[in-house]
């Protein structure tokens, strides 16, 4: 416990690291409008650009009042951008431009306002994020009634409910506040002279707005937020750098949960002491060896006071230890406690003698802080007898035979050394006896252990012998100390295996909920997702677990995932997961929405939104550390079902675009590569009429060439086109046959002689290569790409190599030429269709269907194509892969006819 | 050509119509040509030809109905033209009794070498060749005497058993059915990799450079044919 107090918080390093590299954040907040926010913010600006800071006005409003629109002079304004929206002209501050000028400062006023429809953020206070985000320092303004929390408050003060509001975690990001504090007679008498803005269709409301009184309670709000801002920054500024508490800047208070019946009466009490301090408030739990013993009822209750103290407006937390006291003042100390809350003991006065009293050591060591002990008020304490008295654990009979055998090994191992030692060190050998069965068993088998060991002693070694009776007043005091240390041993030899129990539970859950959430990473699917969840939550919780998600037809929540597998919901049960989604609540059993049902609903939240409900189903309430663990998986599941939904939509977006990029490629394609072939065909024919008799045959042969082989060339292109096709059509039916690779390889070589006749080409076949399960026909069509590709892509008079071989339960070809090899990001893409390696002689590039055409066939037959660079030297190697299968060795047909 | 053969060209396209008549009049023969399937069948009466080319996708009939109503009393030569991707048609129109196929586009030396190899066929089928000769192979088949390069190549009997029917139909395709129904009987002709098997082992002892045959060709999808030796300038 002592270097929790004095190690800073990793939470607040963190914080703190974060920050680095943010701009800073400072917000003028005001209590109502017309104090002079703007005014105040457009004062400081003036004095950092007198210390030459690099500032621009990102959007202020001045309203038409001139002394603000005084101060604008000097600073240079980022002019807005207008968005159009419902044939309105609305002017925007321009974020790009901002983000563009890189400023070191920006000055944006009415951190609350709502951005035009179009905006990329629709709200200001976003814009603000991503300009502290870019490391651009903002200033900006704000009204109290404006922060989220305290809408509710302020709309029940002013009865205007504002419908802008900024979240309150913004107030927690800044870096400064600067309250602008004006007495509610001067802001009335501002508004009287005209010097507060008022928006004219409102007039009448706004002017039952400025009320002295309403005013006063806005001004005091502003100033209690500003000051709780101002506590927290205290406490993370004191646990970042490991200050003991506590500092008396503000009050917190912490009040201790046990099962006993009179802990809601704390609570409530603890509550009402925060309500009075203004102070935030911690319910806390210390698990100690004792908590295994509870039985079910107990543990249920516990669960139950902890979520009431969070309802109430605490957090909670459970930590684990050995006595309550010491913990629960570590924890006040590092969190800076100033008020701890904890009940009465109702245990008689002897029980206190030997256990000791929590109430007493806790005031004995908390120092400044005060302790608040409360009575159990009459109504609840009368309501049930308290019943806390130990449970024993269920009789294990193995347990008690190995305490009886481990005494027993002590007394022959004794009976052997007594010769040689003295009665002390036989009395340590029992001890040890004892200490074995305490760490194996726990505590009552180490008692039962301790009992013997004192009889077997007495019998066997404390004169006179054999009998349980002592001769020696002196040996009876050895006795009794004796019986006294193994008792003490006993004790803490067990309440050390307890804490390891529950901490290797505690350590098997987080590691459980880690490989969890790596499981989740490397999900791809929905339906995978759901199903590992409802697998994991059941078996980690033992629950029944269902997942219901948002359905896109019928607009309402649907089952989608369920553990047991078989599991439907009752009408009731939807109706409770229904409440959950639409109200974002938890509901159901140990809730406090619907409470009477069998399941437990809990919203499935992410930052932007809920996405889905889970639902546990378990006759008993789940214990705090349950809660949380489930907390923690919906939190794991929330975010992965987002991702992956997020991953869809973009994916639906570049299937868009994808087939967008591909149309115009067709075009490109078919109108340079069926036109150029034509084109010189044409060329060429025409040429031959209209001089024939001027060509000499040398001059006619190479037309006839060249024409041939253009046709051909064309004749290639339509063929490419026309498998591409049937590939995008589905309509390829695979005719899977055992095949001879080397067969199709020379009919490939065959088919290619014209096209490769400017290399040269070395086929190196292995002769013992297995048959495999392939369509000859789109194979060679797949090699006879590949041949024509590396023919395209590397100079004339180069070799090119075709190798085949078998490579452990594949076949492996590979075709490498000795061109200039493929840029390492197109390795992928070059199996793109109409993705073409930019060449600098364009009248190489291929058609870019030819690649792509041999991924769907070979990856139709099941085989893989991959693009790799030489490493010997530059050039290219494709390699397909074809899985040999098992049928791969043929016997000789037939006997009978051979 | 020293004998001039009537050739009946069958296709509905005029472009290819034009081509084939031009080329195959130079090259000796006599050409008649028909449009579609009526004409066709009614110039088999009338000219009665040595040889039919005939196209697939003709406007009234198709051309397997063509194949099958020629077959109906005679053995003249067909030769199929058909789509390069289309390996069920050409196998279809084989095992209807077309000879051979070429695919289109095609070149003249290729159509040149099929009516060689068809025409041989026609005239020679009723003696067997006792001896067949190409390049470096010899394979004389009253002794079951096999050469490669002046070197006898031992075969098994089944390795022999085909090459004999390669050689006896040399230069024309034959279908995996057929020349695994000839060999290894009617109830093995659906066991294609039987024969690849022992095409493979063939090739292996009978072709210099078993990855680029010269001698038996493979046609993807159909069966196998035996390479003829280059025209020595007629038979």
């Amino acid at each position: 416990m002592a270097d929790r107090e004095v190690r800073p918080s990793p939470e607040a390093l963190l914080d703190a690291a974060t920050r680095e590299g943010r701009g800073r954040l400072k917000i003028f907040l005001g209590a109502a409008p017309g104090v002079g926010k703007t005014y105040e913010m457009l004062l400081s600006a003036q004095a950092k650009r007198r210390e030459g800071v690099d500032l621009v006005v990102g959007v202020v409003e001045t309203h038409g009042r001139r002394e603000t629109e005084a101060l604008l002079s000097g600073l240079e304004v980022v002019s807005k951008h207008e968005v159009d929206y419902k044939g309105h002209r609305l002017a925007e501050m321009d974020l790009d431009a901002i983000l563009k000028r890189r400023p070191e400062l920006v000055l944006v006023d009415e951190l609350a306002h709502s951005n035009a429809p179009g905006c990329r953020h629709p709200k200001r206070y976003l814009d603000v994020e991503e300009l502290i985000a870019a490391g651009i320092d903002v200033f900006t303004t704000l009204n109290i009634q404006h922060v989220e929390s305290l809408n509710d408050i302020v709309a029940r003060i002013t009865r205007i409910r504002v419908r802008e509001t900024v979240p309150d975690s913004i107030l927690d990001q800044a870096d400064d506040i600067e309250v602008i504090d004006l007495a509610p007679d001067d802001l009335i008498q501002r508004l009287h002279e005209g010097k507060v803005y008022v928006p004219h269709q409102a007039e009448r409301a706004v002017r039952n707005y400025f009320q002295p009184g309403n005013l006063t309670a806005l001004r005091e709000l502003a100033l209690r937020r500003t000051a709780q801002r101002v506590d927290d920054q205290l406490l993370s500024h004191m646990q970042a750098h490991a200050i003991s508490g506590p500092w008396p800047a503000g009050d917190r208070v912490l009040v201790c949960v046990s099962e006993a019946i009179n802990t809601p009466s704390l609570i409530r009490y603890a509550r009402r002491a925060a309500d009075r301090f203004h102070a935030p408030w911690t319910a806390i739990y210390v698990e100690t060896a004792r908590t295994q013993r509870l039985n079910d009822a107990e543990h249920d209750r516990i669960a139950d006071y902890l979520r009431l103290a969070e309802r109430l407006g605490a957090s909670t937390i459970t930590i684990s230890g050995g006595k309550i006291a010491d913990e629960v003042v570590a924890y006040a100390e590092a969190n800076n406690i100033t008020q701890i809350v904890i009940g009465k003991s109702d245990r008689s006065r002897w029980f206190e003698m030997i256990h000791g009293s929590v109430v007493h050591n806790l005031v004995r060591k908390t120092g400044p802080i005060s302790v608040h002990v409360i009575s159990a008020e009459a109504n609840e304490a009368l309501a049930k007898p308290v019943t806390t008295r130990p449970h024993p654990q269920p009789f294990n009979l193995f347990a008690y035979a190995g305490s009886t055998a481990a005494v027993a090994l002590a007394l022959g191992i004794a009976s052997l050394i007594e010769r040689f030692v003295g009665l002390q060190s036989v009395s340590l050998v029992f001890l040890m006896g004892v200490l074995a069965s305490a760490v194996a068993w726990g505590l009552w088998p180490a008692l039962f252990a301790c009992l013997l060991s004192v009889l077997a002693f007495n019998f066997f070694f404390l004169p006179p012998l054999y009998t349980l009776t002592i001769a020696d007043p002196e040996n009876v005091v050895a006795l009794f100390f004796f019986a006294l240390v193994a008792l003490i041993v006993s004790k803490l030899t067990a309440a050390a295996r307890m804490q390891i129990v529950s901490a290797r539970a505690r350590a098997k859950a987080t590691a459980e909920l880690y490989a969890f959430s790596r499981k989740l990473a490397g999900i791809g699917t929905l339906d995978d997702l759901l199903w590992a969840t409802a697998f994991q939550v059941s078996s980690m919780l033992k629950v029944a677990t269902v997942l219901l998600l948002p359905d896109a037809e019928s607009r309402g929540l649907s089952l989608a995932s369920a553990y047991p597998p078989d599991d439907t919901l009752a009408e009731a049960d939807m109706a409770a997961a229904r409440w959950c989604w639409e109200h974002n609540h938890p509901t159901g059993r140990g809730s406090d929405t619907l409470p009477g049902g069998k399941w437990l609903f809990l919203p499935l939240r992410t930052g932007s939104g809920t996405v889905g409900v889970i639902g546990i189903e378990r006759d008993a309430l789940l214990s705090p550390d349950e809660h949380r663990l489930l907390d923690a998986l919906a939190d794991q599941v929330a975010v992965a079902i987002e991702r992956i939904s997020l991953a869809r939509g973009l994916a639906e977006a570049r299937v868009l675009a994808e087939t967008e990029r591909l149309r115009a490629a067709l075009l490109t394609s078919i109108s340079h590569d069926l036109r150029t072939p034509l084109a010189s065909i044409i060329g060429t024919v025409s040429s031959l009429r209209s001089y024939a008799d001027k060509y000499d045959a040398t001059d006619r042969d190479e037309l006839l060439a060249t024409l041939e082989s253009e046709a051909e060339r064309l004749n290639r292109f339509v063929g490419n086109l026309l498998d591409m096709t049937r590939l995008e059509s589905g309509a390829i039916e695979l005719k899977l046959d055992l095949v001879d690779v080397a067969e199709v390889i020379g009919a490939a070589i065959e088919r290619a002689g014209s096209i490769l006749a400017q290399h040269r080409v070395e086929i190196s076949v292995a002769s013992d290569l297995p048959m495999l399960r392939l369509d000859p026909i789109l194979f060679e069509q797949v090699l006879f790409n590949l041949l024509d590709n590396a023919a395209k892509y590397s100079p004339p008079g180069s070799r090119i190599d075709l190798k085949a071989r078998q490579d452990v339960d594949a076949v492996a070809i590979e075709v490498i030429d000795e061109g200039s090899g493929i840029p390492p990001d197109d390795l992928e893409r070059i199996f793109d269709k109409f993705y073409r390696v930019q060449a600098q002689d364009r009248r190489r590039a291929g058609t870019g269907l030819g690649l792509a055409i041999c991924r769907g066939f070979i990856e139709a037959q099941g085989g893989r194509i991959e693009a790799h660079n030489r490493r010997d030297r530059s050039g290219a190697i494709l390699s397909l892969r074809i899985p040999v299968p098992e049928e791969a060795e043929i016997h000789e047909p037939a006997t009978a006819h051979g | 050509m020293a004998n001039a053969y009537t050739v009946l060209v069958v296709d509905d396209e005029p472009p290819i119509l034009r081509f084939l008549r031009t080329s195959l009049t130079a090259a000796g023969h006599r050409v008649v040509t028909a449009e579609n399937a009526t004409a066709a069948l009614a110039a088999m009466t009338t000219e009665k030809p040595d040889l039919v080319i005939l196209d697939l996708g003709l406007p009234d009939r198709s051309g397997f109905e063509v194949i099958a109503a020629i077959r109906n009393g005679s053995t003249v030569p067909i030769i199929v033209l058909s789509a390069r991707s289309d390996e069920r048609s050409k196998v279809e129109a084989l095992d209807l009794g077309a000879d051979d196929y070429i695919s289109k586009p095609f070149g003249m030396a290729e159509l040149t070498a099929r009516i060689r190899a068809a025409l041989r066929h026609r005239f020679q089928a009723q003696g067997e060749l006792p001896a067949f000769v190409s390049g470096d192979l010899t394979v004389d088949l009253v002794r079951r005497h096999v050469t490669r390069d002046g070197h006898e190549v031992k075969l098994s009997p089944k390795e022999f058993e085909l090459l004999r029917h390669l050689v006896a139909h040399a230069g024309k395709v034959l279908t995996h059915r057929h020349l695994l129904r000839e060999v290894w009987g009617p109830a093995q002709a659906d066991e294609v990799q039987y024969l690849r098997v022992f095409i493979r082992g063939l090739r292996q002892k009978l072709e210099p450079d078993p990855t680029r045959p010269t001698h038996i060709l493979t046609e993807l999808g159909v069966g196998y044919r035996l390479q003829l030796p280059p025209e020595p300038g007629g038979p």
